[in-house]
């Protein structure tokens, strides 16, 4: 440790509890997500992040990962598996006010919560995953970045940090083109799922993570207009929600050995080729 | 809406128009109001080829932005689109559902005030204000989201509408803009950005038809590009196959890869995990060749076959290759 105890390096990983991508998901009369089906977990694309925080420490041989989450009661499930991983403390923002915020109010409610963290030490880091498999928006890693006024590399498939040039430099494959890009910390850096295998919690870490404090803020504790958050504050309003109607006529067959003559037919008889 | 609607003209750094511009001009020009639609091209100036284009589809007016820094940065394309907003009074901006469009409207987002719908497949405009449909939940849903903020920023993924032509087009004034970007923009810098080399085949994202090989190619990806080449299609894969280093990780088609909205999606070997159905659910048609006849793809395959792609799909493309002539 550093003189004073202060981690060398300090992580703040922001993730987000999502129902779980293999349940019955749905939107409900107001088109919001149904979020109390029990079926929640941590958003798979944040593991990535958590893990890359956890391997940064590592490889620094000393440092700190705080997982942080803004959501209804049961999102703690999501910072809680953070800690399991290896995460040393975890934040949870629960206050009535947020449900039915759009990506712009949540990534305000995080930017107040990465502030209040940064005053009582210093941030070097913070990672999020590609996007939350709920939403899919991907717009948070970038808004919150632009509202704590620190740069934002997103879709990183590997980060680099050179602590002694105070520089974290991201590799990320877009549809078009390969890019390297840099930025001094401290630096809101979004990781993909192509990033890393994200380590299992072993018993030693869900015991361990028992010991582990969750701290929780409500919108008072930072500050933050309850009118500037929630349904009140969002820019976009679902108007009309459906499920889409299965397809219809659809046809199985079997391979009796002119499949490929039959799937051939099909295609040119519905003029889809 | 009474103003201007604004679209973000994507190209490729030698200035190709990518095919994203000519249909998000096609569906904004019913939305647009006095001013027509507009252009925001950022970087040196279209050429001949990309003026036609844009004036054959009904372009008013190309904004050229030459901001002096690179604009491969999204932070430095939103601050041209903020600059084209401040100069035009556009009330909507069109930008392309890729993964850098997504970007500059989170930019927009936080620098504007601006309301964003990210991946949507059509915009109308309901007592004046935009309401963008999309699907979500992996392609299970459908919702309509109308946009409060100001300016209305929205990104459409490509094929949500054809483009077409405008009966009489008009050569579109090109206004030039020079922009200094701030200090903000700069935070971020490009120290090496390389283009992939163009393929023969159409762009995965906003192709027609695309042939998709998973695990059940066990690596051998020559059925499926053969196909693929008869009918003109892109070739995709599933997490498995780029994972195992069968094809490029650009080819991996799902929720956190590219999502196509191809006419027809034909499937080869890919048992339909739901990762993978979150990037091609909404095709138009969807075959599907397995030998598992309880893959989960056969739950949404308008044509399923159960049986061995190796057989199966050859004697598709022979047929198809004599049918078509």
């Amino acid at each position: 440790m550093t003189p004073g105890n202060v981690p060398r390096v300090r992580i703040l990983v922001a993730v987000k509890h999502v129902p779980d991508i293999q349940s019955e998901r749905s939107l409900g009369p107001d088109g919001r997500m149904v979020r109390d089906g029990g079926d929640g977990t941590l958003n798979e694309l944040d593991e990535n992040a958590v893990e890359a925080a956890l391997t940064l420490v590592e490889e620094a041989e000393d440092g700190e990962v705080v997982v942080l989450t803004v959501g209804p009661d049961d999102a703690v499930d999501a910072v809680r598996r953070g800690l399991q991983m290896g995460a040393d403390e975890a934040v949870h923002v629960v206050d009535d006010a947020i449900a039915g915020s759009d990506a712009v109010s949540t990534a305000r409610v995080l930017a107040a919560a990465v502030r209040r963290l940064s005053e009582q030490q210093p941030v070097d880091l913070v990672l999020t995953g590609m996007a939350a498999l709920d939403g899919l928006t991907s717009l948070v890693p970038t808004v919150l970045a632009d509202l704590l006024e620190l740069p934002a590399l997103t879709l990183a498939t590997e980060v680099m940090v050179d602590e002694t040039a105070g520089t974290v430099t991201v590799r990320r494959e877009l549809d078009h083109a390969v890019e390297l890009l840099r930025a001094p910390l401290p630096a809101v850096v979004s990781v993909t799922d192509s990033a890393n295998e994200p380590r299992y919690p072993g018993f030693k870490g869900i015991m361990a993570a028992r010991k582990k404090a969750v701290t929780t803020w409500t919108l008072a504790d930072l500050g933050i207009e309850p009118d500037q958050v929630g349904a009140a504050g969002a820019r976009t309003a679902v108007v009309a929600a459906a499920e889409r109607p299965a397809r219809e006529d659809r046809v199985l067959v079997t391979d009796g050995g002119d499949a490929g003559v039959r799937l051939a037919a099909y295609l040119v008889e519905n003029k889809l080729v | 809406m009474t103003s201007p609607v604004l679209v973000l003209l994507d190209h490729a750094a030698d200035g190709a128009l990518r095919p994203s511009a000519a249909e998000l001009v096609t569906l904004a020009r019913p939305l647009a109001g006095d001013g027509g639609v507009l252009g925001a091209w950022v970087g040196d100036g279209p050429g001949p080829d990309a003026l036609a284009v844009l004036a054959a589809h009904g372009v008013a007016a190309v904004h050229v932005v030459r901001p002096d820094a690179d604009p491969a940065l999204s932070a430095v394309t939103a601050e041209a689109v903020t600059a084209v907003l401040a100069a035009t009074g556009a009330g909507l901006v069109l930008i392309p559902s890729t993964f850098e469009g997504k970007e500059v409207a989170a930019h927009l987002a936080a620098s504007t005030g601006a309301g964003v719908v990210t991946d949507a497949d059509g915009v109308q405009l309901e007592d004046g204000v935009p309401v963008a449909s999309k699907t979500v939940l992996a392609g299970t849903w459908t919702t309509r989201c109308s946009v409060v903020g100001a300016p209305a920023v929205v990104t459409v993924k490509a094929n949500a509408v054809p483009a077409e032509p405008v009966a009489a087009p008009r050569e579109p004034v090109v206004v030039e803009h020079e922009l200094t970007v701030s200090p903000a923009a700069r935070r971020v810098e490009l120290v090496e950005r390389t283009e992939r080399a163009p393929s023969d085949r159409p762009d995965l994202s906003g192709a027609q038809v695309v042939v998709v090989g998973g695990r059940g190619t066990e690596g051998d990806f020559g059925p499926i590009e053969e196909l693929a080449d008869l009918l003109g299609a892109a070739v995709g894969a599933t997490r498995v196959a780029t994972d195992e280093g069968w094809i490029a990780k650009e080819a991996q088609i799902g929720q956190t890869g590219v999502t196509v909205t191809p006419r027809l999606y034909i499937g080869a070997g890919v048992s339909g995990a739901v990762h993978h159905r979150g990037g091609m659910q909404a095709a138009g048609t969807i075959v599907a060749v397995n030998s598992d006849p309880d893959a989960p793809i056969f739950e949404i395959a308008d044509f399923g076959v159960v049986g061995d792609l190796f057989t199966v799909l050859p004697q598709a493309t022979a047929e198809l290759r004599r049918l078509l002539g």
